[in-house]
């Protein structure tokens, strides 16, 4: 019997195509997904004279830069140079493209697993550090630099130095109306932003055993957050099913494929370079005061009190150190993004909307994560709910998340408070000045409904 | 393609937050004022220096804050950024990497980085370093005292960083990095010429794998 191995071990060492050296290997991708910012990849290709190595192993879709709300061209945006410039480079390598418009169109990240182009035992490279997302299905997927898309497109592969490994174990039962989001916010409140740094990281545990798919892509979005560039979890019963009959899920194959994918899981007795447990059963509804995800606390605390250290932070975010987080005016909401766009976190956030109203003065946006989701939405009557309700209802794509939506238009004012089911509150991140608050689409829509900081449960407890 | 990256002379400038993120280095959507519409893959703009760190360099007016670091008249010809932990973090964009460069900036000393902002600054010629905390902060205690500003030298072949006191500290890097900078080896020729390599990988895996080497919907 060979050694007990982790996923991650079993993962990296399928994808060596040479050892370089001090911990470096050079790995084979197997999905290489581009988004519209790898426009300036294409170019950088032209001026080398270098060809796409396997433009039939990758795939891509205008998400960053595409109008969300106000798309007055739904196919073509023609007028947007990262888009046009994208969609000329990928048809010039013969690379399948999601083009606005397109059923599958839609954030990466996103339609990456509902079209089951992430599979599990993959290696998956994309110019977007929440790529780390797709680790959900027992995949190894990191994010990438410009420079390094160019070198996947021509190689197939990436110099990647082996990180050591940790695992989070996390058990105990979520409480109502607490999301895998306030987990992983909990989680990297807890731990701090850099708690995984050089680590691959795997979730594990009851908790996470027990999670939709749904659930752990969510929870692997924001393991950069943590400073993993990789996260993952095992393969299960729960990720087949998830699977199973999707666009690009196996057909011919699929009896082999399940049987390797069940194998992936960590051996009894594997060992990782470090260990931590977490009581998802204490986390409370989690939203984010600071500029950093680390600058998180249950919606029933305080803001932390001013010291040197934090005050830049206090008067950006325009809080008192000390004072109750709930209560506090908000400007905006958005819900969307690759952490919270799913089918299910819009359902959750028009369980909260049905039958009440955006408070006056409040500005809420709800943006699919995928075309596909929306359609979904819309069938249901969600995108009803909504409108009803004052939110206004837009198209797939980042949107507000990275503040680059409509060539970053898509952007809040200087101080305005958001309440975002996005992954980062870093200072700008929603245009200049913003003051992002990170939450789950519950927490969000109860904030949009209410036009404050305010705990979901009670809102939901007092009708 | 690349070139070597040879031993310089610089001023240090000291700016020790921990957990600087990519964002911070290079806004996505700019303030009203500036004179860039974003940094997002737009490489080789003359003036993608002008908005690195924008949120903290100007106001709201759009004036220079006198008191960030790289607005002090002795550090803003710095080449060596002293900074605090995990810098770096976040978002993937490589025009963080590229706004640094432009600046003039050619090496970053921390105890930490970001782990795709790491991998940048490689492919750019940019000399990340890590080096534990006190040790940063005794560099820029340094750095600060300096007047004017104060040379440091960093010397790869070496593996020193010579403070303008005298001090040399070593530093260490990946061999796999510090061969590529020295000799200005270029990653895609390197691994171009493992062709057959990877077409063997490519044969061996599409057998044992092979649902996951011809990726078709089945729409």
């Amino acid at each position: 019997m060979s050694q007990p191995r982790t996923l991650f071990e079993k993962l990296w060492s399928r994808h060596v195509v040479a050892d370089l050296g001090d911990g470096f290997a050079l790995l084979y991708v197997d999905r290489h997904l581009l988004n519209d910012l790898a426009a300036r990849g294409f170019i950088t290709l032209e001026q080398r004279n270098l060809g796409v190595r396997r433009a039939d192993l990758t795939f891509g879709t205008p998400d960053h830069t595409v109008a969300t709300l106000d798309r007055a061209d739904p196919k073509r945006e023609d007028n947007n140079p990262y888009v046009v410039n994208f969609r000329s480079g990928a048809r010039a390598h013969g690379i399948k493209l999601f083009d606005l418009g397109d059923a599958e169109h839609g954030i990466i990240h996103v339609i990456a697993s509902e079209l089951a182009l992430a599979l599990p035992g993959s290696t998956i490279a994309c110019g977007d550090s929440h790529t780390c997302t797709l680790g959900a299905f027992g995949a190894l997927a990191w994010g990438i630099g410009q420079s390094e898309l160019v070198h996947v497109l021509a190689t197939q592969t990436s110099v990647q130095r082996k990180p050591r490994t940790m695992r989070v174990r996390i058990d105990g039962e979520l409480a109502p109306h607490v999301t895998p989001k306030d987990l992983i916010l909990a989680l990297i409140g807890h731990l701090g932003v850099a708690g995984a740094s050089g680590y691959a990281l795997e979730f594990a545990g009851t908790t996470i055993e027990r999670m939709s798919m749904e659930g752990r892509l969510t929870v692997c979005n924001m393991a950069v957050e943590l400073g993993a560039k990789f996260g993952l979890i095992a393969p299960d019963a729960t990720t087949i099913e998830y699977l199973r009959g999707r666009a690009y899920a196996p057909a011919i194959h699929s009896y082999e494929a399940t049987r390797d994918w069940l194998s992936l899981a960590s051996d009894e007795g594997a060992t990782y370079d470090a260990e931590r447990t977490f009581d998802a059963s204490l986390v409370q509804p989690q939203i984010t005061w600071g500029t950093s995800p680390e600058h998180v606390i249950a919606v029933g605390g305080n803001v932390p009190a001013e010291r040197d250290e934090n005050a830049p932070v206090l008067a950006y975010a325009g809080l008192d150190g000390g004072a109750a987080i709930a209560g506090t005016q908000i400007d905006m909401v958005f819900i969307g993004s690759c952490t919270n766009s799913r089918i299910s976190d819009l359902r959750s956030a028009a369980d909260v909307a049905r039958g009440r109203h955006v408070a006056s003065g409040v500005t809420a946006w709800v943006v699919p994560g995928s075309q596909a989701i929306k359609d979904e939405a819309e069938r249901e009557g969600l995108d009803r709910v909504f409108t009803d309700a004052g939110f206004r209802w837009g198209s797939p794509g980042c949107s507000m998340c990275a503040g680059a939506g409509d060539q970053m238009t898509e952007i809040a004012a200087p101080q305005t408070r958001i309440v975002s089911t996005t992954n980062r509150n870093f200072v700008g991140r929603q245009g200049p000045g913003s003051r992002t608050h990170l939450a789950s689409p519950a927490m969000a829509a109860a904030a949009a409904v209410t036009g404050r900081i305010c705990d979901v449960r009670e809102l939901v407890a007092n009708g | 393609m690349a070139e070597p990256f040879l031993a310089f002379r610089g001023a240090a400038a000291p700016l020790l937050r921990a957990n600087i993120d990519t964002d911070t280095i290079s806004p996505g959507s700019r303030p009203a004022n500036s004179t860039t519409k974003s940094s997002f893959g737009e490489r080789g703009s003359t003036t993608l220096a002008a908005d690195l760190f924008a949120n903290w360099r100007y106001d709201a007016e759009g004036n220079e804050d006198p008191n960030f670091v790289l607005n002090r008249a002795e550090f803003r010809n710095a080449k060596i950024l002293l900074a605090g932990r995990n810098f770096g973090c976040g978002s993937s964009r490589e025009s963080a990497v590229w706004m640094l460069k432009e600046w003039g900036l050619r090496c970053i000393v921390a105890p930490s980085f970001g782990e795709i902002f790491y991998g940048s600054c490689f492919k750019n010629g940019i000399l990340p370093v890590q080096l534990d905390e006190a040790t940063v902060e005794r560099l820029a205690a340094e750095a600060e005292a300096g007047e004017p500003a104060a040379l440091f030298e960093v010397d790869l072949e070496h593996d020193t960083i010579r403070t303008p006191s005298g001090e040399r500290v070593h530093i260490e890097l990946p061999k796999l990095r510090r061969d590529a900078l020295l000799r200005g080896l270029d990653d895609i020729e390197q691994t171009l010429a493992r062709d057959a390599e990877i077409a063997r990988f490519e044969a061996s895996a599409s057998a044992a794998y092979p649902w996951l080497y011809a990726p078709e919907s089945t729409r």
